[in-house]
């Protein structure tokens, strides 16, 4: 066991994923002799060289489009966008190539392109450097979107999605990158199923859905309601496309409470689709309908304001409170 | 892994120089400027009271009043220089870099600060200074520029603009549409590109082979390297590049040759890339200190005037600093204000929602 951040588990899940395959790259804005804005692949660049760690021009399109022609040419391209805000330059290659090329070759050719995002609010920044843009992602069928959590499921996530055969967009929640945790980082440790959801905290009461940033979150909102005498079970999701929808009907079904916590805005989220399909299969066991916290249908508020924005304690307990008074 | 440059222009880069780091006058062939003692020493006035702005942002920032703020240290002559060059009817658009561009707008400085400290996206009306807002993202302004000089040509109008952007930046779709853009229609803009040296920690060899001011040739029209920290240069360059904007001879692109003397923003540390030796020979070619020395040498300034300047601007500075503390907080609520111009149904609600909630506390409170 090793006691590692969040960020630091990722920097060690890539330099594992490095060592063990020859055909894996990293390349992005400033992740060489900078490490990254946020250090996740910091001292890679010194270690494998300029070849595997490319510090690119300073395009997003052009990152995601160079990495489907090496992917295409047998590589495997782990790609940096510096903040959410920044991916949407590359949205076409994202969603009219990387997405779809793989069906249209008949499965011949296989884009193993991992897309890291480091994604969420609470950092203080100005604009463009809060957003969760995980939606519109998920909607786009031909890509895989997981979000990590804390540091244990950076370190395999991470390796688990450099491994994948499919492109993934990989949500890092950047207000937790200082987090730390225990992480085993020996060959023994069995790691959880990649698209697999886990249960956080144990509960009987009511389910609670989040992933990445919203994960802890949830886990205090829980601890205050256990204060009130309800016992709330969180389920983080992990996969988001695809979501584990049988552990989380079967939490449902035994709750019969549901509330989903995500930080982007609720009106047309993640949120409602998970909503529309619990409810569709857990429509004779729920004791209030499935409810939602998230942003606003604004765009995220300057800093000085984003402590409202974001679903917080009190906002996501107001909701467990609405969900017991049906 | 990068082979010798086989096409294109081989001689050495040209930079237009008026004004040496030393402080002498020289002349240029295509590029002559004549400006009156008060001219220069507004030239003069405007870099110290821009540098002392941003020195006063980067200490806010340091105490905790601003959540990030990015230094034009070291870029004031290129700021203020082109913007000393526009009309009233040009219109800019900025960075997030161009605090010295704004000054020159008249966009008063604690309006900068809004976005920096997080109580706004950006606090000026660009209409009334005719200065857009700032952009974050890399190059996006380049386009609006060109539309923008679309519509000045459409309107038949005597004005250009004026677009902003890094080193970095020249590697983005955006901008390279933006060139395409300006070309193929011939629009009324000049691309003025600070090249400062970094992208963040990227030196300008990531993003080219060749000197930047030679792209335009290719997208068809003309491009020019100035010493970006040579004030008089600057201003006579952008004023050519504007003239010819407005006249009808199409877009053209200025590359300011300078040097990004801070970090990227306060958020960086540049140690990690960059050596100290190359600061210290820019430090040399300092845009401010050429300008006194040619005023002094010149007898066209002495030291009184020099202390009347510092002494405003260390007032600039305290009231700069006074006002940026007495800035409120918005309110919760402003999260809904201006997302649409007209009544929004979803809005609404949320807006109702939340007040209910916000009351919830208070009422919780009594
Ligand atoms: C589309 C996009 N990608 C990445 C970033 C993050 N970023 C902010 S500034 C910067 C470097 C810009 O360099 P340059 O264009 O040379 O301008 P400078 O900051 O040197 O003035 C980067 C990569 C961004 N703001 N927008
Ligand atoms: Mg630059």
């Amino acid at each position: 066991m090793t006691t590692l951040t969040l960020a630091k588990a990722l920097n060690m899940g890539l330099r594992k994923a490095m060592e063990d395959d020859p055909k894996v790259l990293i390349m992005g804005e400033d992740i060489g002799k900078l490490g990254g804005v946020f250090r996740v692949t910091d001292g890679l660049q010194k270690d494998f060289g300029e070849d595997r760690v490319i510090d690119t021009p300073l395009a997003e399109s052009g990152i995601i489009g160079t990495a489907i022609g090496l992917a295409i040419r047998g590589y495997r391209p782990v790609c940096e966008i510096q903040f959410d805000g920044f991916v949407f330059p590359a949205a076409d290659q994202i969603i009219t190539q990387l997405a779809k090329m793989p069906l249209r070759s008949l499965g011949k050719l296989k884009l193993p392109v991992v897309v890291r995002i480091p994604c969420g609010g609470g950092i203080g920044a100005v604009e463009h450097h809060s957003e969760s843009p995980e939606a519109y992602f998920t909607h786009t069928a031909g890509l895989r979107v997981v979000a990590c959590s804390n540091p244990v499921d950076a370190y395999t996530m991470i390796q688990q999605a450099v491994r994948s055969d499919d492109p993934v967009i990989f949500f890092e929640p950047k207000r937790r990158y200082w987090d730390k945790a225990d992480v085993d980082t020996s060959p023994a440790a069995t790691w959880h199923p990649f698209d697999a959801a886990r249960i956080a905290k144990p509960g009987a009461d009511l389910t609670m859905l989040a992933w990445g940033p919203m994960v802890k979150t949830a886990l205090l909102a829980a601890g205050a309601a256990a204060e009130e005498g309800r016992d709330v079970e969180v389920i983080d999701l992990r996969s988001l496309n695809p979501v584990d929808l049988p552990l989380v009907i079967e939490s449902v079904r035994r709750t019969g409470r549901c509330v989903i916590v995500h930080e982007a805005p609720v009106y047309s989220g993640l949120g409602g689709e998970l909503a529309a399909r619990i409810t569709e299969q857990c429509f004779y066991h729920l004791e209030a309908p499935v409810l939602r916290v998230g942003g606003f249908s604004t765009p995220y508020p300057p800093s000085r304001l984003e402590e409202h924005y974001l679903p917080d304690l009190d906002r996501v307990l107001d909701a467990v409170d609405r969900a017991f008074g049906y | 892994m990068t082979a010798d440059v086989s096409l294109g222009d081989q001689s050495p880069p040209e930079l237009v120089q008026l004004l040496t780091p030393e402080g002498e006058r020289v002349e240029h062939p295509d590029y002559d400027i004549d400006l009156s003692d008060e001219e220069l020493k507004g030239l003069y006035r405007d870099l110290v009271l821009v540098r002392r702005v941003d020195l006063e942002a980067v200490a806010l920032q340091r105490q905790g009043e601003l959540g990030l703020w990015a230094s034009l240290l070291g870029q004031e002559a290129a700021q203020v220089g082109s913007g000393r060059a526009l009309t009233d009817a040009d219109m800019a658009f900025p960075t997030y870099r161009e605090h010295g561009v704004a000054w020159c707008r008249k966009v008063d400085p604690v309006q900068l600060l809004g976005m920096f400290r997080g109580v706004n996206h950006g606090g000026w009306d660009p209409v009334e200074h005719n200065f857009h807002l700032y952009t974050i993202v890399i190059g996006s302004q380049t386009l609006h520029a060109v539309g923008y000089a679309m519509g000045i040509q459409r309107d038949g109008a005597e004005s250009a603009a004026i677009a902003y952007f890094g080193d970095g930046a020249t590697s983005q779709g955006d901008v390279n549409e933006a060139f395409i853009w300006a070309s193929v229609f011939n629009a009324p803009v000049v691309f003025f590109c600070q090249n400062n040296q970094w992208a963040i920690s990227e030196p300008l060899e990531k993003q080219t082979r060749i000197p930047l001011y030679r792209r335009a040739a290719g997208f068809g029209f003309p491009g020019v390297r100035v010493d970006g920290n040579d004030v008089l240069a600057c201003l006579a360059v952008t004023r050519k590049a504007l003239a010819d904007a407005r006249s009808g001879q199409g877009p053209s692109m200025i590359e300011a040759f300078t040097y990004r003397m801070g970090a990227h923003t306060t958020s960086d540390d540049p140690t990690r890339y960059r050596v100290a030796d190359e600061l210290e020979s820019w430090k040399l070619k300092d845009p401010i200190e050429r300008v006194k020395a040619y005023l002094s040498k010149n007898g066209i300034a002495d030291q009184a005037y020099f202390a009347e300047i510092d002494a405003e601007a260390d007032e600039l500075g305290r009231d700069l600093r006074r006002r940026c503390l007495a800035m409120p907080d918005p309110q919760p609520l402003a999260i809904f204000d201006h997302v649409y111009n007209e009544p929004h149904a979803l809005l609404a609600e949320e807006r109702e929602q939340f007040a209910a909630y916000l009351n919830s506390f208070e009422e919780g409170a009594r």
